[in-house]
């Protein structure tokens, strides 16, 4: 959950981005770090393996600016998306406050998609949270390849709840602060409502 | 949920940070931190402008959270203390109040029986203080006197985060 600190007058909330290997979150951080203003950003650490791919999670701090008077902090999190390191899954979801569901756009990837959005539904559940009431964004990613599913399908097939969702390309970086933005808007209103 | 909001009032901020120092002196430490069991620094003192504190709180909640994985599938509860022994520097890392990590780096003008045992007085303190801050969270939450700075929040105050 997220942290309010009255003495030092700050907010830090934690996002994580969670979806099938290979789907693009590192990416999406990477993006976002390089993007964004030197000052407004900590160091990016990434646990991974010897061929880059995510072993326990990557890390992104941003510090965006003030909002009445309180320094607000956006702590981004990936989690590995490879089927077995699901232990490592569960714990990067402890204390989350909002999550980004990237979902690889790809037709031979939307079971790789389903299977990982039920992960997801399971393992929230198991750290006491509901997918269905926490601040959830979903992002169809890769649309520039040319195997794509249509919008239409992937919505069907995982965003039956009709939460916020975009398009986006994270190597180029289309939707990927459309995504990182709407997120926090429903984390800072669902923080307004005093959970 | 699971873990409820951690809000920081100034008064029990003061009185941390008093026990922080505390400990620092007593156990002649060179840095100490206190972070949040979901990777958010709490507070620090000694030479903490050397490092990189963000990382260092999000990497120590990391490892606890896994070495608490570790400790579930032998059917632990949960590692209390973890140490990390280096050529100059050394880690020794506790999690107190059941929900905050203490963090301590020493080199040789100490030793780890000295942290340990000034560690061990230090959380008690600590216990007491977050025992009383979660108390005090609770109530002015049942109270609904939560004094919440965002409660007029706009949107055009977000979308100016990103401009």
């Amino acid at each position: 959950m997220s942290f309010i600190n009255y003495a030092s007058r700050e907010i830090n909330c934690k996002i994580v981005y969670y979806g099938p290997g290979l789907c693009g979150k590192t990416t999406n951080l990477q993006y976002v770090y390089q993007k964004t203003a030197a000052d407004a950003k900590g160091k990016m650490i990434s646990l991974a393996t010897e061929t880059e791919r995510t072993l326990f999670f990557d890390f992104l701090p941003l510090a965006l600016g003030e909002i009445r008077g309180f320094k607000t902090r956006f702590h981004l999190y990936t989690v590995p998306g490879q089927v077995f390191y699901d232990a490592s899954r569960k714990l990067i979801l402890k204390g989350v406050d909002g999550v980004v569901f990237v979902a690889d756009s790809q037709e031979e990837r939307m079971d790789a998609n389903i299977e990982s959005v039920e992960n997801l539904r399971i393992n929230l559940i198991e750290q006491g949270y509901d997918l269905d009431k926490i601040p959830y964004v979903i992002q169809y990613n890769k649309r520039d390849l040319p195997n794509v599913v249509s919008v239409e399908e992937l919505r069907r097939e995982l965003n039956p709840t009709n939460v916020p969702d975009f398009e986006a390309c994270a190597t180029t970086g289309e939707g990927v602060f459309e995504t990182l933005k709407a997120i926090a808007k429903l984390i800072l209103f669902d923080l307004k409502k005093g959970k | 949920m699971s873990n409820p909001q951690l809000i920081m009032y100034d008064e029990e901020f003061k009185q941390i940070n008093a026990a922080l120092e505390k400990l620092l002196r007593e156990a002649n430490a060179k840095v100490i931190f206190l972070v949040d069991k979901n990777g958010q620094l709490i507070t620090g003192c000694g030479e903490t402008e050397r490092f990189d504190t963000t990382s260092l709180a999000s990497l120590t909640a990391g490892n606890i959270a896994a070495t608490g994985g570790l400790a579930k599938l032998i059917g632990e509860k949960e590692f209390s203390i973890l140490f990390h022994e280096g050529e100059k520097d050394n880690l020794h890392i506790s999690i107190v109040a059941g929900r905050v990590i203490l963090v301590v780096l020493f080199d040789t003008r100490s030793s780890l029986g000295l942290v340990r045992l000034r560690v061990k007085k230090a959380s008690e303190e600590l216990t007491a203080i977050f025992n009383r801050l979660l108390q005090k969270n609770e109530e002015k939450e049942k109270s609904g006197d939560s004094e919440f700075p965002f409660a007029e929040i706009t949107d055009d105050d977000i979308d100016n985060l990103f401009s």
